[in-house]
């Protein structure tokens, strides 16, 4: 027996949408090598949707021919209902972000080059388009994939960095503003880096404390071992901060509206729905698989992160000029708002369950109205790229109606409003929040809805009440950029008028709850 | 005999009765949106939408009608918004039905009499969008199946009146006549609020069926209070007093919609409710409903006063409607014994109404829009279709025997005699001065000499205004007949409202139907002799104190304004002070804090990565912290 070490049991099966897309992500990464560069991105467009899409299928029918009840992968990753969903979630809202992707002109002609450089304008002439963009969102939305379904703490950090390496570099590829893209970038990877280093340090000292990686287990030695509490809350806290980080919680949003303004509005997108969907579902599954035992001690501290977080994301939206860092304050406002949901979380079978599934209605709801909103953003622009200035947009209702509409309607989901998928979002997490008697945290969320509500209603009022500027910016619309504004439009409308449907996919899927 | 239960319903015509409300909604919404493009066919569509959504209502009935009388009561489920919350679904059952056929029946009527009438209106298309507005409101209304859904139809029904009676609205008159009847409707609108936010809270649910099978069992008080606080809501709407001065005003609108909406159909909406809501809130002898009896008495003889006086045709019409919804009221007031009455009048008068106002609004067509009757005189002759089915609703409407006016209001008499000899002879009353009003309007339009204005060329009008007229006259004559003789219509109309243990049956000669009988002769008489025989002046007489109490609607207006108007205004003033001084600075003080708080939490964000950095150790020192403190509890 000595020396052999036993062959892991895989069930590729279950396994298979993430590795479909790491498939392809290795693909595109042999495109890049192999074929000539006229070529690329006609591959690279059809086999990014077509993998995406492959990929949904495949979680769909995995949710109808039966969830499994034990992790698979030698208990390294749970495919369960929740996982599923936030699946079928991510891989749909990174389909229409790659839509938003595929139009041109939002990516650097080459990245390497200094910006103004000559090499540069060497690069722009040439018409050269960074198609590396395809592949690298391709490992990120893998990483996306993992994180969520991860149980244990060490296949949880990989996918971490698996989802989070390529986005540092997506964000540094915009193609106007360089210099800011690339402070983005770089911010971004250092915060990412020093957050990782809170994750993994938390690990390390959970394990000494539990003996063990696997979120179940952590679980179960929260019982029996005795005298280590030390080692516990630590563990936990920094385990906290890492994940923390990724959502944009209090106090760790200050990357938020950096990065967000800095990267290419595509990959903004991708990041405001995608990660933060697949950040929430880790989220979820620490604190209820590992920590619930800890549920007393951890539930305390969340109401005060989710207070501050709401609290400052409305605040701090309030003075903002630039429309991509409102609504990146505006999403870290939406991550306190989910966190109360995480916080109507306990011990009690059916109050989970309805938490679990008004979390999950809410990212669904969350996810398309943002990815709409930044498309939107991506429409608007002057002589030097996206028209990110407030007063820029004013008059926008009187030039181009429809556009203003469409933006107002995501604005107004984001406020809240009855009919918008938002009201529904909000009413099933606070709803679920009352029921698990967290109703102080739930006023403290009205209140900072009414205050958001004051800057979303802001620019409805500047789009059209104001008078259009003479040199008022432009409104160009590619072909994926209308569809993903229309896609969102449907979402964010059906949503709010015909919510059962997914409430009820929802709830089936938080039904099962996370394995343990 | 008590309601029938309500069954829920798939499947049929009644399955898709929705498209009932959708269709003229579409229509509104296409005409609205399309702007001046759809200028060209606008009223075309208007008016196929109408029609369209009669020919739905008529296959509803129809499919209704094939199944047993218990049964009749069907739910149509369409939508749940917060489930368990608001569920919002139709109730097809023999009420509704009638009131569908009647909206959509008298409406599509007047949709193709306002091709006419508007014909050279430049805004004729908008007028029809409204008038489909309108009728998608009214049906949404009467289709509901629980007060939210009624409400909402309530305030679209008061949305498109507001924009109808100012539809001329470069006419300040019209615009005041709006505005006035807009205000006037919010108060009865809140009680209906009020009265539904009260049905919320005792019963835990808004629909009707889950009221009248709720096991809540609130106190009497409540009851009584949410009766109340709904027929207020049915005065407003229905002008009752004391809420009926807008009416007179609204007038002001376009001569289709005052047939339209202040005669047939919306301001027999409060009769609507009090029926629908007759089981549950209005019991016989509960005093809600004895307070529904006396508002209508009231208004049957204070609407029948002021209809003696006036001399603008439509305002004479007006009084003479608020008097005949009074007589309405009246029967739904005394219960399951009046209800099919109730009903059954506001059938009958929906036609001879209608076909009075559309008349007048062919007399006015001839005339350059002259409403005044004292320049009317001798038009028979020149405008004799006109004038034959002017007839016709008039005799229906004065219960001449055998036509529709005297089936249906012989039987409110009939039935408030048995209930309170005292309200039966106020009633018997209202019918003396009714034959009185409205043989004077006709002598004075049709009779006598001609004292026209010099520019005035009567003429009949054309074939699309003339042939709706002739319709609604030929239902004037028989409708009454066909829906009293043999309780045909108590029979049907039972298993939504309930019905009296013994059927009435019809005396063609009880004392106090001849009474009524020798006082409408009488009251025809006297007005032949003042209006008819005797020379009309063009200018109108001092008149006595009477007349002139009547002519200012018996002081309505000057009271509203002595005790509301004017404590109003003061009261907005002492409000604005307030709310410059105190609330605003309030409001405006948090508004100013948080903003500052924004912009000094803003300079945190320095864009420096180092002092993010920081910002994150020190929230994870913060939360390591807390983690002890709370761990070591």
């Amino acid at each position: 027996m000595n020396g052999t070490i036993p062959a892991p049991t895989i069930e590729y099966a279950l396994l298979a949408p993430m590795l479909v897309v790491f498939g392809a992500a290795i693909i595109g990464v042999l495109v890049e090598a192999f074929a000539p560069r006229y070529l690329r991105s006609a591959i690279h467009k059809p086999l990014t949707l077509l993998t995406l899409a492959g990929a949904f299928v495949i979680t769909i029918w995995q949710a109808r021919t039966g969830i499994p009840t034990t992790p698979s992968a030698m208990g390294a990753v749970a495919v369960d209902g929740p996982a599923l969903f936030i699946w079928g979630t991510i891989l749909v809202l990174a389909f229409v972000s790659v839509l938003l992707i595929n139009d041109e002109g939002h990516f650097v002609a080459s990245a390497a080059a200094v910006p103004g450089s000559a090499e540069e304008e060497r690069a722009l002439t040439e018409g050269a388009t960074h198609t590396e963009v395809y592949p690298l969102v391709l490992f990120a939305v893998g990483g996306m994939l993992l994180f969520p379904a991860a149980n244990d703490l060490l296949a949880m950090f990989v996918a971490l960095e698996v989802m989070s390496l390529p986005l540092y570099l997506l964000c540094g590829l915009a193609r106007r503003r360089r210099l800011l893209s690339q402070e983005a970038a770089v911010k971004y990877f250092l915060l990412g880096a020093f957050s990782s280093a809170f994750f993994l340090y938390g690990t390390a000292l959970l394990y000494g404390y539990a003996g063990s990686v696997d979120l179940a287990k952590i679980n179960t030695a929260l019982g029996s071992v005795g005298g280590q509490d030390t080692l516990l809350y630590i563990g936990v806290a920094m385990l906290g901060v890492g994940l923390l980080f990724k959502i944009g919680a209090a106090p760790f949003q200050a990357w938020k509206p950096d990065v967000y303004q800095g990267s290419p509005t595509p990959i903004t997108a991708l990041m405001a729905s995608g990660t933060l969907v697949a950040a929430f579902g880790a989220l979820l599954r620490v604190f209820w698989v590992a920590l619930g035992g800890l549920e007393w001690s951890w539930t305390p501290i969340m109401w005060g992160v989710a207070i501050l977080t709401m609290v400052v994301g409305a605040i701090l939206a309030i003075t903002q000029t630039d429309i991509k860092r409102m609504l990146a304050y505006s999403s870290i406002a939406h991550g306190g708002f989910l966190l109360i949901g995480v916080v109507a979380l306990g011990n009690n079978q059916q109050q989970n369950a309805s938490a679990l599934s008004a979390l999950l209605f809410y990212l669904v709801a969350y996810g398309f109205t943002t990815v709409g909103a930044f498309a939107v953003v991506t429409t608007v622009r002057d002589a030097g790229g996206e028209a990110w200035h407030l007063s820029r947009w004013a008059g926008l209702g009187k030039r181009r109606p429809l556009v203003a509409v469409v933006f107002s309607l995501f604005l107004l989901a984001f406020a809240g409003i009855p009919l918008t998928s938002g009201f529904f979002g909000k009413y099933a997490v606070f709803q679920a929040a009352v029921a698990a008697g967290a109703t102080p945290l739930v006023v403290v969320g009205v209140v900072s809805s009414a205050i958001a509500a004051f800057f979303y209603v802001r620019v409805i009022v500047l789009m059209f009440f104001s008078d259009p500027a003479a040199d008022g910016p432009s409104v160009v619309i590619p072909g994926g950029t209308w569809a993903v504004g229309a896609v969102a439009v449907l979402a964010t409308v059906v949503l709010g008028v015909f919510p059962q449907p997914v409430l009820d996919l929802a709830h089936t899927a938080a039904q099962s709850l996370f394995v343990r | 005999m008590e309601p029938a239960k309500i069954i829920e319903h798939s499947g049929g015509v009644i399955g898709v009765s929705w498209l009932l409300i959708a269709l003229p909604l579409l229509g509104a919404a296409f005409l609205l949106l399309g702007g001046r493009k759809t200028d060209k066919f606008g009223h075309l569509l208007g008016v196929a939408t109408a029609v369209a959504s009669f020919v739905v209502g008529v296959l509803v009935f129809l499919q209704l009608l094939g199944f047993d009388p218990a049964e009749r009561r069907r739910a149509v489920p369409l939508y749940d918004f917060i489930p368990g919350l608001t569920k919002m679904g139709l109730l097809v059952d023999p009420l509704s039905i009638s009131f569908v056929l009647l909206i959509t029946g008298v409406g599509s009527l007047i949709h193709i009499y306002s091709i006419g009438y508007m014909a050279h209106d430049p805004n004729r298309r908008r007028f029809f969008a409204y008038l489909n507005l309108f009728v998608a409101a009214m049906l949404l209304l009467v289709l509901a199946d629980n007060y939210i859904g009624l409400y909402v139809g309530w305030e679209g029904v008061g949305l498109a009146s507001y924009l109808l009676i100012g539809f001329w609205q470069h006419k300040p008159s019209a615009a005041t006549a709006a505005k006035k009847a807009f205000i006037v409707n919010r108060v009865g609108d809140f009680g209906l609020a009020i009265a539904i936010f009260t049905i919320f809270t005792a019963f835990n649910t808004v629909s009707f069926a889950g009221v009248m099978e709720s096991g809540a069992d609130p106190s009497q008080g409540t009851l009584t209070a949410i009766g109340l606080l709904l027929l207020l809501g049915a005065c407003g709407k229905s002008a009752q007093l004391p809420l009926q001065s807008w009416l007179l005003d609204a007038m002001e609108g376009p001569t289709p919609v005052s047939a339209l909406i202040h005669a047939a159909t919306m301001v027999t909406a409060g009769v609507y409710l009090v029926t629908r809501s007759g089981a549950m809130f209005f019991p016989e002898g509960s005093t809600a409903a004895i307070a529904v009896t006396i508002v209508g008495v009231a208004t049957l003889l204070a609407g029948a006063i002021i209809g003696t006086a006036k001399d603008d045709i439509k305002k004479a019409l007006a009084g003479s409607t608020m008097s005949q919804i009074g007589y309405m009221m009246l029967a739904a007031g005394i219960g399951p014994a009046g209800y099919a009455f109730a009903i059954a009048h506001l059938i009958t008068h929906g036609f001879f109404k209608a076909d009075m106002f559309l008349g007048a609004g062919s007399v006015m067509h001839g005339m350059n829009d002259e409403v005044d009757m004292r320049k009317y005189g001798g038009l028979r002759k020149v405008m004799p279709i006109t004038f034959a089915t002017f007839l016709v609703g008039y005799l229906a409407i004065i219960g001449f025997p055998l036509l529709s006016g005297y089936f249906t209001k012989d039987g409110i008499i009939e039935s408030a005699m048995e209930y309170s000899s005292t309200l039966g002879w106020l009633a018997v009353l209202g019918a003396g001065i009714t034959g009185f009003y409205m043989s004077r309007l006709v002598f004075m339009t049709f009779f006598g000499k001609k004292r026209w204005e010099a520019d005035a060329h009567p003429h009949e009008s054309p074939a699309v205004m003339t042939w709706p007229l002739i319709i609604l006259s030929v239902g004037s004559i028989f409708l009454g007949g066909f829906l009293i003789v043999g309780n045909r219509f108590m029979t049907f109309l039972g298993p939504a409202v309930g019905q009296p243990e013994h059927l009435p049956s019809f005396h063609p000669f009880s004392v106090p139907g001849l009474v009524t009988l020798a006082l409408v002769a009488a009251g025809a008489a006297l007005a032949w002799f003042k209006y008819g025989a005797a020379e009309v002046p063009v200018t109108a007489p001092r008149g006595s104190f009477l007349t002139t109490f009547a002519r200012r609607d018996l002081y309505g207006d000057a009271l509203n304004e002595a005790l509301f108007m004017r404590p109003g205004q003061w009261l907005t003033r002492l409000a604005v002070f307030f709310d410059n001084r105190g609330i605003d600075g309030l409001v405006n003080g948090i508004a100013a804090g948080i903003g500052g708080t924004s912009g000094r939490l803003r300079r945190v964000q320095t864009g420096f990565v180092r002092s993010y950095a920081l910002s994150i150790f020190i929230g994870a020192a913060i939360l390591v912290g807390a983690w002890f403190v709370v761990g070591n509890l």
